[in-house]
C-alpha cells in the first residue's frame, strides 16, 4: 500500500491566520491518495484550495493538523522536508515571472545546478528539457525578456522538467495562453507522464482539459475534498460538477442533453472525439435494424 | 499568506474602536502618547495604564494578538530595560564585575519597559482598528490647513495610499517567488555572506521587475479613470464625528492636561 502511493493525505486541515479575525480554513479534512505514475487533475473553483494543498505536496507548507506522507515519509520530518524539492517539481501559477537570469541556458540549469550536478550533467538536462518543451537547442542562448509570453512559460517549465522529478505538479500551466500554445503545452506534460513514469497533478478549472489528458480527477469546493476517483464516474455526476462551480466538459453536457430528450449513450463520452465515436455507433446500428432507430 | 500577524496589520471586527472616526483616533493617539511619556508618579502611570488598555480592551482584538505584536520587537524592549537597570546610578542592590544593579535602576527600568509597551499596545490599537485608507483620510484632514503654505497634501495623502495599498502586493509577491524558487533549490542561508548575497539575486531580480510591472499597470488604471494632479476630487466616504469620538478627544485632552499640570506643579 505505502509502494503504490506516492501522496497520501490524512485529514490534512490548513488554517490560515488561526488565533485572529482574519483566520481562515483553506482546506479542511481532506483524505486523498496519489497513485504512483499517473495524470490527476485537481479541480475546483478559485479560492476552493487547490493551489494550497499542492504546497504541501513539497513541503512548502505544513498542514495545521492532520497528515501529509510524500513517497514514502512524513513531510513533517525536517529532513525529508529538505530535500522534497528534489524529488517534487512545482510549477507555479504564471510561472514566467520567475525567470532571472540573462539567458534561457542559465535559467533552465538553476535548477540542476543546485542539485550538485556537474556541468555535462547539467548541459544534457537542460538540452532534454528544452526538447521537451519543444524549444531548439539554439533557444539556450537567448535572452528570457525578448521572447514571447508563451515562449518564455515554456522556458520556466523546462526549468522544473530539467530536475527530472518524481511528481511533477502544474498550477493552471494554460492560464493567459493562446488556447493553441496551451493545448500544445498540455500535449507535451502528457508525454512527460506518459513515457517516463512520472507522476503528475495538474491544477485547473477547465474541465476539459482534465477530460483530455487526465486519468483521474479530484474536486475541492470551499476546502473540501467533494470526490475523487476515475474520469468517468466522478463526470457522470453532473449535479457534483455544478455545486463545485465549474463547468462540466461539451461531451458530457451532450450526453446529458441527449439523456434529457430520451436517447441514453451506451457509455459515457468524455472528450468530443469520445461522443463522435459512441453516437456514430448508435446511429450505425439503429441505421442496420431496419424498422429501428431514432429517424423512423 | 503569512501564517501570523504583522505590527500594522488591519484586523476586521466590529468593535466600538472600529467604528470611531479615524481623525478621532489619530487625535486621541496623538494625546496620549506625550501622557504615557509625562507620566512619572504612580496615581498617573495607573491612570494613563488604565487609559491606554480600555481602549485597547475595547478594540475587539484578543489580547494575545497584542502580544505577538510585542513579541516582534522584545530585544528592543529588553535592551532599554537593562541599560536602564545597569546605567542608573543610586543604591546598589548587586554588582557582578564594573556592573550594579541599583534600587533606583530597577525602577527606572521597570517604567521604561511599561512605557514602550503601553506605546506599542496604543499604535497596535490604531493599526488594528483603522484601515490604512481610512488612516490616510484622517492625516489628510489634520494636514489640509498646510496647503495654504502651498504644501501639495492631498497628492501626499495619495502617495500614502498608494505605497500603503503596495505593502501587501509587495508582500504576496515576494512570498510567492520565495516558494518557487525554493523548490527550485534556492537556499538564502547557505554560505558565507557572499555566497548568500548571490544567492538573493534568484529573489530580487524578478520581485523588482513583477513590482515595476503592477506599479506599471496600476498607473494606467488610473490614468484611464482620469486621475490628475492638482484635480480635486470627491470622497466616497464622508468622514462624521459622532457622540463618541467627542467624548474620546475630549477626555483625552483632560487627561492629558491633568498629567502636565501635576507634573508641573
Amino acid at each position: 500500500m505505502l509502494f503504490m502511493f506516492c501522496i497520501e493525505t490524512d485529514k490534512l486541515t490548513h488554517v490560515y491566520f488561526p488565533g485572529t479575525p482574519l483566520e481562515t480554513v483553506a482546506l479542511r479534512d481532506i483524505d486523498l491518495a496519489v497513485n504512483r505514475g499517473e495524470f490527476l487533475a485537481l479541480v475546483g473553483a478559485a479560492g476552493s484550495g487547490k493551489s494550497t494543498l499542492v504546497l504541501h505536496f513539497n513541503g512548502l507548507l505544513l498542514p495545521t493538523s492532520g497528515r501529509v506522507n510524500v513517497l514514502g515519509r512524513d513531510v513533517t520530518d525536517p529532513k525529508h522536508r529538505k530535500e522534497l524539492w528534489r524529488r517534487v517539481g512545482v510549477v507555479f501559477q504564471f510561472p514566467e515571472r520567475q525567470i532571472f537570469n540573462a539567458t534561457v541556458f542559465e535559467d533552465v540549469a538553476f535548477g540542476p545546478r543546485n542539485m550538485g550536478l556537474g556541468e555535462p550533467a547539467v548541459a544534457e538536462r537542460v538540452e532534454e528539457a528544452l526538447e521537451t518543451v519543444g524549444l531548439p537547442r539554439e533557444a539556450g542562448r537567448a535572452d528570457p525578456s525578448t521572447l514571447s509570453g508563451g515562449t518564455r512559460r515554456r522556458v520556466a517549465i523546462a526549468g522544473v522538467l530539467a530536475m527530472r522529478p518524481e511528481i511533477l505538479i502544474l498550477d493552471e500551466p494554460g492560464a493567459g495562453l493562446e488556447p493553441g500554445a496551451k493545448k500544445d503545452i498540455l500535449n507535451k506534460i502528457k508525454q512527460v507522464q506518459a513515457g517516463g513514469g512520472t507522476t503528475v497533478i495538474l491544477i485547473t478549472h477547465d474541465l476539459e482539459d482534465a477530460a483530455t489528458y487526465a486519468d483521474r480527477v479530484a474536486v475541492l469546493r470551499r476546502g473540501k475534498l467533494l470526490r475523487a476517483g476515475n474520469l468517468r464516474e466522478v463526470f457522470s455526476c453532473v449535479g457534483l460538477l455544478e455545486e463545485a462551480g465549474l463547468e462540466p466538459p461539451r461531451a458530457v453536457e451532450l450526453a446529458r442533453r441527449l439523456a434529457r430528450a430520451g436517447v441514453n449513450l451506451p457509455e459515457l463520452p468524455l472528450t468530443l472525439e469520445e461522443a463522435t465515436r459512441v453516437v456514430g455507433r448508435m446511429l450505425a446500428s439503429a441505421r442496420g435494424k431496419p424498422g429501428g432507430g431514432v429517424l423512423c | 499568506m503569512l501564517n501570523g500577524i504583522a505590527m500594522g496589520q488591519y484586523l476586521p471586527a466590529g468593535s466600538p474602536v472600529h467604528r470611531m472616526d479615524p481623525r478621532a483616533k489619530l487625535i486621541v493617539a496623538a494625546l496620549a502618547t506625550p501622557a504615557v511619556l509625562v507620566a512619572a508618579d504612580p496615581p498617573s502611570v495607573v491612570a494613563v495604564s488604565a487609559w491606554v488598555l480600555l481602549g485597547a480592551g475595547l478594540s475587539g482584538i484578543r489580547p494575545l494578538i497584542y502580544w505577538r505584536s510585542l513579541k516582534i520587537i522584545w530585544l528592543l524592549l529588553l535592551i532599554s530595560f537593562l541599560v536602564q537597570v545597569l546605567f542608573t546610578p543610586g543604591d546598589t542592590l548587586a554588582a557582578a564585575g564594573f556592573l550594579r544593579v541599583s534600587r533606583q535602576g530597577l525602577v527606572e527600568g521597570g517604567w521604561m519597559l511599561w512605557r514602550l509597551t503601553l506605546l506599542l499596545v496604543l499604535a497596535s490599537a490604531l493599526s488594528f482598528t483603522t484601515t490604512p485608507l481610512q488612516l490616510t483620510a484622517a492625516l489628510e484632514w489634520i494636514l489640509a490647513p498646510l496647503t495654504r503654505l502651498g504644501l501639495p497634501v492631498r497628492e501626499l495623502a495619495m502617495t500614502v495610499n498608494l505605497a500603503l495599498r503596495f505593502v501587501p502586493t509587495l508582500f504576496d509577491e515576494a512570498q510567492l517567488l520565495l516558494m518557487a524558487q525554493r523548490s527550485r533549490g534556492a537556499d538564502f542561508t547557505r554560505g558565507g555572506i557572499r555566497e548568500r548575497v548571490r544567492g538573493l539575486i534568484p529573489f530580487l531580480v524578478p520581485l523588482l521587475a513583477n513590482i515595476f510591472r503592477r506599479a506599471d499597470e496600476l498607473a494606467l488604471a488610473m490614468e484611464i479613470r482620469c486621475y490628475r494632479v492638482g484635480a480635486a476630487r470627491s470622497r466616497m466616504i464622508v468622514l462624521r464625528f459622532s457622540i463618541v469620538d467627542y467624548v474620546a478627544v475630549f477626555t483625552g485632552l483632560a487627561i492629558l492636561a491633568t498629567l502636565l499640570v501635576c507634573r508641573l506643579f
